[in-house]
């Protein structure tokens, strides 16, 4: 998992990836206002199953991997805006 | 007494599952329910939250083999629950996974390697007339219905959708991205593989590199249950898939240009299955060969001025339809949209009467109107957006203030701020008022 990254390869990514949930989901929001911390179900954003799909949609465009949900991590790959972050820095390919 | 077996079209030695760790045989499967038969607390009903197929199928099967009806609500949520087990004081909540039931009896799927599935030599059989099932619609008060279905109904349905993909003269196997104890994938993964000689894949692929891996673990042919918007995903991501031989749809509208694309793409036919909770399946249509559908054999439908029933073949009683329907001669029928009140999202229903007192109920919205736009999104899912007259309220505090009452599903995308709703001189809101207001505050967004 991501710990392995320098946090700075993070936060430099979280700009770019908010603005990519943002244009997916047709938030109502301006990107830097997501909170890179705050869960990104239920009580923060409020995402569901179907916003899941599409922002996996657009990551697998802009980074070129797949997410799979037999990854054991999935919960915690979908914990935050941070957390998703992380993982895309730990997995893209372009 | 008229019984129906457990399972027609396979017999004790032919594959019923697939599972990561292979196939599981009937007399694989009828063991392993006979076991957890025995080991289910007393009662009559059960919440079977199963995530594994296979084990909500050899759950739905013990409780049929030992006189349990099997309870399917639409949503989880706490009040679901609460609700399930005030009408049902008995019900035992059988989970394989980290569900919550919350104050319901938990009872663990357990291990079965104790089964022995060379001591089956029969297939059970079970009263036509028992109720089997209940499955729940939430109802546009939000407040759950339970629709009963008796076995022999249910043996019925899955033999006529059998009969109307023409899986009777060859068998697929069954890969459904929608959860088993749904109306669809109930008749579409489960009955259809018990009644229509299929076996299906215990898992419930989401991401579209999930679905390739789950064909790619069954033998052909391959049946792909699944929605719009898996499907649209799923063409969308471009990775590659295995062979698919049959593509089925439901829970919402088909574009015709998805359904060729999604053809052209795997070079399967398309199906698409109409139906409801209360009715079950009603008809099926392969989308690229025009809009009519065709009614699966026994159903039939009567119109009256103002309501479509459907009544006969595997239909329980007669059911009113919430959609409007031209009939056309031969057992078949056009569609033309929901009764204007009534939302479905991704198979999730409400009613904007519904959504539309949840807001006016928000401290701070003045006035207030969810609307659903006529244009199909590009991913196959319409969202709802709500104009809102709220002058001391921003986008995040009312959506803060919505998310407890109404589900993530139907929180509108995004609100619209207005100074005022177009009401006419008796205070009503047409819905081409509303058109027209969408069309301008979303031209203007520059979308």
């Amino acid at each position: 998992m991501p710990e392995a990254l320098p946090p700075q390869t993070v936060d430099a990514l979280l700009p770019e990836v908010a603005a990519l949930i943002v244009e997916s989901l047709n938030l109502e929001m301006a990107p830097e206002e997501i909170d890179p911390d705050a869960p990104l179900f239920g009580e923060g954003l409020g995402l569901d199953s179907i916003d899941v799909l599409e922002i996996a949609l657009v990551i697998s465009k802009h980074y070129g991997f797949q997410l799979r949900s037999d990854n054991a991590d999935n919960v915690r790959i979908f914990a935050s805006l941070r957390a998703l972050t992380a993982y895309i820095a730990s997995q893209r390919t372009k | 007494m008229n019984t129906l077996p457990l399972i027609t079209g396979l017999g004790l030695d032919d594959i019923v599952a697939w599972r990561p760790d292979g196939p599981r045989r009937v007399r694989d499967f009828l063991a392993d329910a006979e076991a957890l038969a025995a080991r289910l607390p007393a009662g009559t009903t059960l919440l079977n939250m199963c995530h594994d197929r296979y084990h909500f199928a050899v759950g739905f099967a013990a409780g049929l083999i030992s006189g349990k009806v099997s309870l399917q609500p639409a949503s989880q949520s706490a009040e679901t629950l609460a609700r399930i087990r005030a009408d049902f004081p008995d019900v035992v909540c059988l989970c394989d996974g980290d569900f919550d039931p919350l104050d319901l009896p938990r009872c663990d799927f357990p291990a079965l390697s104790t089964a022995d599935p060379h001591k089956v030599t029969d297939i059970p059989r079970i009263p036509a007339d028992r109720v089997a099932a209940i499955l729940f619609t939430s109802g546009s008060t939000g407040l759950p219905q339970p629709h009963r279905k008796t076995w022999g109904r249910l043996v019925a349905n899955g033999r006529a959708e059998a009969a109307a993909l023409g899986l009777e003269r060859t068998p697929h196997t069954l890969v459904g991205t929608v959860p088993v104890q749904h109306s669809y994938g109930f008749e579409s993964t489960f009955l259809l593989a018990l009644h229509g000689g299929c076996a299906f894949w215990s898992g419930k692929p989401f991401y579209p590199q999930d679905i390739a891996a789950a064909l790619d673990a069954v033998p052909r042919p391959r049946l792909l249950v699944t929605t719009p918007f898996h499907l649209s995903t799923l063409l969308s991501s471009g990775i590659d898939l295995p062979a698919i031989d049959q593509l089925l749809s439901a829970t919402a509208p088909l574009s015709a240009a998805l359904a060729a694309e999604a053809e052209a793409h795997t070079g399967a036919p398309l199906h698409e299955i109409y139906g409801s909770t209360e009715s079950g399946q009603l008809a099926s249509r392969r989308t690229t060969d025009g809009a009519a559908w065709t009614l699966l054999p026994g159903v039939r439908l009567e119109q009256d001025a103002n309501t479509t029933t459907a009544c006969d073949g595997h239909v329980e009683g007669r059911v009113a339809l919430s959609d409007v329907i031209e009939l056309l001669p031969d057992r078949r029928f056009l569609l033309h949209g929901r009764h204007a009140d009534l939302i479905n999202i991704a198979g999730k229903r409400t009613s904007l009467a519904y959504l539309n007192h949840q807001i006016a109920a928000v401290p701070g919205v003045v006035d207030a109107a969810f609307f659903l736009p006529d244009e199909e999104a590009a991913g196959g899912v319409t969202r709802l957006t709500a104009f809102v007259v709220a002058p001391t309220l921003d986008s995040r505090q009312l959506l803060a203030a919505l998310r407890p009452r109404i589900d993530a599903l139907f929180l509108p995308r995004p609100p619209i701020f207005v100074d005022a709703l177009p009401r006419n001189g008796t205070g009503k809101l047409p819905r081409s008022a509303l058109q027209a207001l969408y069309a301008e505050k979303t031209r203007h967004a520059g979308r």
